[in-house]
C-alpha cells in the first residue's frame, strides 16, 4: 500500500501536466464539438447553442468532408508505402558495405527532414512549374508533354505526395539504419554458408528481423500522414478544385478561417477516431501475422 | 498593417507637434496575421484604441460588438465630411444603417492592359462594354495562338467574378442578408461571361500561384488584360523594363452595357468600444483623414485616397495610371455587408472553379451556391429572428 502511494506520488507531476495540458483541452474540445460555437458566440456566450451530434451529422452529410477524407486516404494509401519503400531502400543502400562515405549520404538524405518546410516548398513550386520547372524540362526529354503539376486537379495530389515523400523519407531511413545495424552479422554469414544469394538474404534474414521496426515505422507514418496539412497549405491552399484539401486543412478552414470552432472540433474528433481505428487495425493485423 | 503600418511612423511627428499631450504607440501587424490577432485581442480584452481595418471585416467586428459607432462624431467633425468621400466606399462602413468606420484608403479592381497589343489587334481604346471586351478578347486570342491568352482571371481570386456579379442589378443576398440570391438573371449573366472566358481559351485556367511573375508575364504578352488593384501601378512601374513602360495602361471596368461598377475595397479607420482614450483616438483619426495628410500618405504608400479633394493634388491628378481609378471610384459598390462575407465569396470562387473545369453548368453552379450560402447564413437568420439587430 505504502509502495503504491509512493508510486502515485512519483507519477503525480507528470499526470498533472498531462491532465491539464492534454486531457482537459481534449475534453473541452469535445464539449465544443457538441455546440455551434462560432463568431457570434465569441461576442456573447448567450449566442451559443447546444446542438448534440448535429455537427458530426452535418459533416457526414457534407461533400467537403468526404472529399477531404478521400484526398487524405489517397495521400496515405499512396504516400505511406512509397515513403516506407524509399526509406528502406535508402537504408539498405547506406548499410551496404559497398557504399562509400555512408555518413555523408546519411546526412544528405536526412537534410530534407530538418529543412524548413515553407522554404523547401517554395523551391519545389519552382521545380514543379509548368513552363519553367526542372521536372517538366527533364520529362520533356522523355517526350512527355508539360504537366501542370499544381494546377491540374489530377496531378496536384501526386505532386504533393512526391514532395512529402522526399521531405520525410530520411526520418524513417534513420530508424531503419539503426535496426539494420542491430542485425547480427553471423546470421548473414550462416545464410551465405547455406548458399543464399543476396535476394534470399534480404527476404529470409533482413526483412523478418525488421518486422518490429516495420510496424513502428508504419504506425508512426500512417498517423503522421493522416495529419496532412502544411504541404497543401503552402503549395496549393487546398486547390485546385479542392483536390489537395485534407481533413486537417478542412479543420483549419472551419476553425481559424471561418471561426466555426464547434464544427472544427468535430472534424478533429472524427480524424482522431479514424486514426485510432486504422492504428488498431494495423496492430491487429501485425499480431495475427506474428501468431500465424 | 503591412506597408501602412510602416509608413505611419513618418506621419506621426506632425501629430505630436499639434497635440504634444498625446502619446501614440503604433503596433504593426502583418496582413496575414492581422485578422486572427485582432480577434484574439478582442477575446483577451486588449483591443487597440484606433485601428486600420479592411472594410470587408467591419461587419464581422460589428457582430462582435467590438466597434464604436462614429455617426455623432462625424456630424460634429470639421474635418471628416462624408460628401467628400466616394459614395460606394463610404457605404462599406455602414452596417444596418450605422456608421462604424472612416475610409482611410481605397482599393478597387479594374483593367491593366497592353496598349500596344490591343492596337495591333485593331483596337485604339480599351473596352467600355462587355460586348466590346468579348470582341477584343476573341481577336487577341486569334492573334496570339494556343500558347498565349487574352486575359488573366486567376482561379484562386474571387475578385474578378465578384466584380462582374456586382455590376448586375440584383443584390447578391436577399432579405437583409438572410439568404443567397444567386439564381438571378444577373448572376447567371456574370457567371456565364466568366466561364466563357475559359471555355473560349481567352483566359488560362490557372491560379496566380502558378504564374511565377504576373508582371513579367503581362510584359511578355502571355495575356493582354489583367484585373487587379492600385498597388500594381507601382509594381508595373518598378518591374517592367523602361522600354516597355509605354505599353501598359489602366482602364475602368467595362460593364454589361456601358461603363461598369467595381468592388469598393480598402481599409477604414475604426475605434474600439473598449477604448479608454476615445477623444484622443478620434483626434488622430481626424488628423489622418485630412486631405493634406492623406496626400502625404499617398506619396509614401501609393494607396489611393478616399476623398475627392485629395485627388485634386497635382501628384494624383497628373498620374496617368491613376486616372482610370479616379473614374472607377465614382462607380464602386460594396460587397454584401454580412460577417460571413469572406466565406460566401470563397464558396463562390470554389463553385466558379468547378464551372470552369466543367463539373457544373452555370445553372447548377448558381443553385448549389444558393444552397451553400443559405446554410452559411442559418445562424445569422436565427440571430436576426431573436431580435438582435446585428
Amino acid at each position: 500500500m505504502r509502495a503504491g502511494l509512493a508510486g502515485w506520488a512519483f507519477v503525480a507531476p507528470a499526470l498533472l501536466i498531462i491532465g491539464v495540458f492534454f486531457f482537459l483541452p481534449v475534453l473541452a474540445a469535445f464539449a465544443v464539438s457538441l455546440t455551434d460555437f462560432d463568431l457570434y458566440a465569441l461576442a456573447d456566450l448567450r449566442n451559443l447553442r447546444f446542438v448534440g451530434i448535429e455537427n458530426y451529422l452535418e459533416l457526414l452529410k457534407s461533400r467537403d468532408f468526404w472529399r477531404a477524407l478521400g484526398n487524405t486516404c489517397y495521400f496515405v494509401l499512396a504516400g505511406v508505402p512509397l515513403s516506407i519503400g524509399v526509406s528502406l531502400g535508402a537504408a539498405l543502400l547506406l548499410n551496404s558495405r559497398l557504399t562509400r562515405w555512408p555518413a555523408l549520404f546519411r546526412t544528405l538524405y536526412f537534410a530534407p527532414v530538418v529543412a524548413t518546410l515553407v522554404a523547401v516548398a517554395l523551391v519545389w513550386r519552382y521545380l514543379l512549374h509548368t513552363r519553367y520547372g526542372l521536372l517538366n524540362w527533364a520529362l520533356g526529354f522523355l517526350g512527355v508533354h508539360p504537366i501542370d503539376w499544381l494546377g491540374d486537379p489530377r496531378w496536384a495530389m501526386p505532386a504533393i505526395i512526391l514532395f512529402a515523400v522526399w521531405k520525410n523519407f530520411g526520418y524513417n531511413m534513420i530508424i531503419f539504419v539503426a535496426a539494420l545495424q542491430a542485425i547480427p552479422a553471423d546470421l548473414y554469414e550462416a545464410a551465405r554458408l547455406d548458399g543464399a544469394n543476396g535476394w534470399q538474404e534480404l527476404r529470409r534474414v533482413t526483412l523478418p528481423l525488421l518486422r518490429p521496426t516495420m510496424l513502428l515505422v508504419a504506425v508512426l507514418t500512417v498517423a503522421g500522414y493522416f495529419q496532412l496539412f502544411a504541404e497543401p497549405y503552402v503549395m496549393t491552399e487546398g486547390g485546385p478544385l479542392q483536390s489537395t484539401m485534407s481533413v486537417l486543412y478542412l479543420m483549419y478552414e472551419q476553425g481559424f478561417k471561418w471561426w466555426n470552432l464547434g464544427s472544427a472540433s468535430a472534424v478533429a474528433f472524427l480524424l482522431f477516431l479514424i486514426v485510432l481505428a486504422v492504428t488498431a487495425l494495423e496492430l491487429r493485423f501485425s499480431r495475427a501475422r506474428d501468431a500465424a | 498593417m503591412g506597408r501602412e503600418g510602416e509608413v505611419i511612423a513618418s506621419l506621426l511627428p506632425e501629430f505630436a507637434r499639434l497635440h504634444p499631450d498625446i502619446e501614440v504607440r503604433v503596433q504593426q501587424l502583418p496582413w496575414s496575421a492581422a485578422h486572427q490577432k485582432l480577434l484574439t485581442a478582442f477575446v483577451g480584452e486588449a483591443t487597440p484604441d484606433l485601428c486600420q481595418l479592411g472594410n470587408s471585416w467591419i461587419p464581422e467586428f460589428v457582430a462582435l460588438g467590438a466597434l464604436e459607432p462614429l455617426q455623432s462624431r462625424v456630424e460634429r467633425s470639421p474635418v471628416v465630411k462624408p460628401a467628400d468621400y466616394f459614395g460606394g466606399i463610404w457605404q462599406t462602413n455602414l452596417v444596418a444603417g450605422r456608421l462604424y468606420g472612416v475610409p482611410w484608403y481605397v482599393d478597387t479592381r479594374l483593367l491593366f492592359y497592353r496598349r500596344d497589343l490591343l492596337a495591333q489587334a485593331g483596337f485604339p481604346s480599351p473596352p467600355r462594354t462587355w460586348d466590346e471586351w468579348r470582341h477584343m478578347l476573341a481577336a487577341i486570342k486569334a492573334r496570339v495562338g494556343p500558347d498565349r491568352y487574352s486575359v488573366l482571371l486567376p482561379l484562386n481570386e474571387f475578385e474578378p467574378l465578384l466584380v462582374l456579379a456586382l455590376q448586375q442589378p440584383e443584390p447578391l443576398l436577399r432579405d437583409d442578408g438572410r439568404f443567397g440570391n444567386f439564381e438571378t438573371a444577373g448572376f447567371h449573366r456574370a457567371l456565364e461571361f466568366y466561364a466563357e472566358a475559359f471555355t473560349n481559351g481567352w483566359a488560362p485556367p490557372v491560379a496566380n500561384t502558378q504564374i511565377a511573375n504576373v508582371w513579367d508575364e503581362l510584359g511578355r504578352g502571355y495575356y493582354s488584360f489583367y484585373i487587379s488593384g492600385p498597388w500594381n501601378i507601382g509594381e508595373f512601374k518598378r518591374r517592367l523594363p523602361p522600354e516597355q513602360q509605354g505599353t501598359w495602361m489602366t482602364a475602368p471596368m467595362p460593364g454589361p452595357d456601358g461603363p461598369g461598377a467595381s468592388l469598393a475595397g480598402g481599409s477604414s479607420l475604426v475605434m474600439f468600444q473598449r477604448s479608454q482614450h476615445k477623444e484622443e483616438a478620434w483626434l488622430l483619426l481626424e488628423f489622418l483623414s485630412s486631405p493634406q495628410v492623406q496626400q502625404r500618405f499617398y506619396d509614401l504608400t501609393g494607396d489611393l485616397p478616399p476623398r475627392r479633394s485629395t485627388w485634386e493634388a497635382p501628384e494624383l491628378a497628373g498620374n496617368v495610371y491613376a486616372r482610370a481609378f479616379r473614374e472607377q471610384l465614382e462607380r464602386v459598390k460594396p460587397a454584401p455587408r454580412v460577417p460571413q462575407l469572406e466565406r460566401i465569396v470563397t464558396e463562390m470562387r470554389l463553385m466558379a472553379e468547378r464551372v470552369v473545369h466543367g463539373d457544373l453548368t452555370v445553372d447548377e453552379g448558381a443553385a448549389e451556391l444558393d444552397r451553400t450560402v443559405d446554410a452559411i447564413l442559418a445562424k445569422r437568420r436565427w440571430m436576426l429572428a431573436r431580435g438582435s439587430t446585428r
